[in-house]
């Protein structure tokens, strides 16, 4: 598939599809949920947030996508406005499915493009493509109820993906699944990342899943989040399977487990 | 089990009722009690079939004052909502005096509400103070329930305001005004009769509550029994008419239409 044609004035010459720097967000009630945090990702990157829970990975997701303004620093990211065909250059995907509940499945993806006033045929069109990319073709028109957790994932990707981004942000979205639905939208996810060339920035608090699925893992310190570590995952692509199983993956594993360990340490109380 | 339960469910009020009945028939036929101090359900059925042209037409004229008011109820409740819900600021001016106007007892303002409008207006206006408020309170916790996600999905995709309100506000909040244009429903008939009640001792009216204030002071027992039996049965009827419409509307999605199972 021939990438979005979207213009190419955002990106800087790194490269680079994000950069935040000295980014910082301190809530009302005085709490600082991040920060200050430095990241770059680059442009077709598969980079994880791993750290544990109210580390603020998921308030770093939300600033990076503009719901939000961050106390400090500067986030660089593409212009997020919508485009007049319903292009737009982020998608999210929440860890609830956030569907509509009144609304069919096709109407649910149909949102972003309703949103930005696109023609109807042409929705369509992408509608079913995007559809078919996560594998409910024939699901269009069922209501969010009638389907199962891991296909209410499926949809909200669906939705993330309709808009034909260029960054697709992923906060714990198989976190509440059981594992074998959470491992088979692992591979589908990868697939899907393989084919599209988008830059994927996942937000877990699983080690073996940002192993197994990223390019980079980089581990946060708990509150106020900040970068403790970044790992590489160098292996042979595509990854499956054996990978899960390999000796590979349980070394890159126990790296990573340690350098999360130290973050947990402060915090059994809770 | 499951439906020998929902046949009892269904055939024991009915039983209550025949029992009731034939015990009340029992009692004053036993006792000869005359009709103008008890009278019987058998002489109650047959006034309300004698006397029926003058009731049906009281019916048609207290059901026009319900349905008018509760239609301005419904629209009032659910526009006020969106007007506060868009602006805080409205919002706190007026609330106070839409709690004010629901806590004061219609019964005391129907009198007042007669002196300065024409009867038919005051009777639709107490219809309609009875009635807006618990759709005005239903539709605003219902555009407050949005779920927090979703509302940063269309802040994402930057979506205006009135399509945050028509594609989400308003559907999410959708079940909640069902609810409240229930409540209203069965208010609107109070409303109404009420002001009936209030003009009805003026000397002019027409509707149920009219009619029975008129028999009362007749001594026409056999008959008020009659027209507090047709209110009844108008009160169960718009009920039900509104429970059907919520069914309708959110049989698809919303879990209070949904079956038991799964």
């Amino acid at each position: 598939m021939a990438g979005p044609a979207l213009p190419e004035t955002y990106s800087d010459a790194a490269g680079l599809a994000v950069r935040l720097r000295a980014v910082s967000k301190t809530y009302d009630s005085g709490v600082t949920a991040l920060g200050p945090l430095d990241l770059d990702v680059a442009k077709g990157d598969f980079v994880s947030l791993l750290g544990p829970s109210g580390c603020g990975k998921s308030t770093a997701l939300r600033l990076i996508a503009g719901l939000g303004a961050p106390s400090a620093g500067t986030v660089s990211v593409p212009h997020r406005t919508n485009k007049a065909d319903g292009r737009h250059p982020i998608g999210f995907v929440f860890q609830e499915p956030t569907l509509m509940p009144w609304a069919s499945v096709r109407d649910n993806v149909r949102l972003p493009l309703k949103l930005a006033h696109a023609a109807p045929a042409e929705a369509d069109r992408r509608i079913e493509e995007a559809l078919a990319q996560v594998g409910l073709a024939e699901f269009a028109g069922a209501y969010p109820r009638e389907l199962s957790g891991g296909m209410k994932m499926r949809v909200s990707l669906a939705r993330a993906l309709v808009t034909g981004p260029d960054i697709l942000l992923l906060d714990e979205p198989f976190a509440a699944l059981d594992e074998i639905t959470r491992f088979r939208l692992n591979n589908d996810l990868l697939a899907l990342w393989r084919k599209l060339h988008k830059t994927v920035i996942f937000v877990t608090h699983s080690v073996f899943e940002s192993v197994y699925l990223s390019q980079r893992v980089i581990v946060m310190t708990a509150r106020p989040g900040r970068v403790r570590a970044e790992f590489r995952i160098a292996t042979a692509e595509p990854r499956g399977e054996e990978f899960r199983t390999s000796a590979d993956y349980a070394g890159y594993c126990r790296e990573v487990s340690n350098a999360l360990a130290p973050a947990y340490s402060g915090q059994r109380s809770a | 089990m499951s439906s020998l339960q929902n046949i009892g469910r269904m055939l024991l009020p009915v039983v209550v009722l025949a029992a009731g009945l034939a015990l009340w028939e029992f009692v004053v036929r036993v006792n000869d009690i005359q009709p103008y101090v008890l009278p019987s359900p058998t002489t109650v059925f047959q006034t309300l079939v004698s006397d029926w042209p003058v009731l049906s037409e009281s019916l048609g004229v207290t059901l026009l004052t319900t349905l008018e008011g509760f239609i301005a109820a419904a629209v009032g409740g659910v526009a006020l909502a969106l007007v506060f819900n868009q602006s805080k600021w409205l919002e706190y001016s007026l609330f106070p005096y839409a709690v004010i106007l629901q806590v004061t007892p219609v019964i005391a303002i129907a009198p007042l509400l007669l002196i300065y409008l024409p009867q038919q207006t005051a009777v639709i206006v107490c219809a309609w103070i009875v009635g807006f408020f618990p759709v005005l309170s239903n539709t605003t916790l219902g555009l407050n329930s949005v779920d927090r996600n979703l509302a940063g999905l269309f802040q994402l995709y930057g979506a205006s305001r009135l399509q945050t309100l028509r594609y989400l506000k308003l559907p999410a909040a959708l079940p909640f005004i069902l609810g409240g244009l229930r409540i209203a429903g069965g208010l609107s008939l109070i409303g109404a009769v009420v002001a009936e009640i209030a003009a009805g001792t003026a000397g002019a009216g027409s509707g149920l509550a009219f009619r029975i204030a008129e028999s009362g002071y007749r001594l026409n027992i056999p008959r008020m029994f009659a027209a507090l039996l047709l209110l009844s049965v108008a009160g169960i009827v718009i009920y039900g008419l509104l429970a059907l419409v919520s069914h309708l509307v959110l049989r698809r999605w919303h879990e209070s239409a949904l079956g038991k199972e799964n």
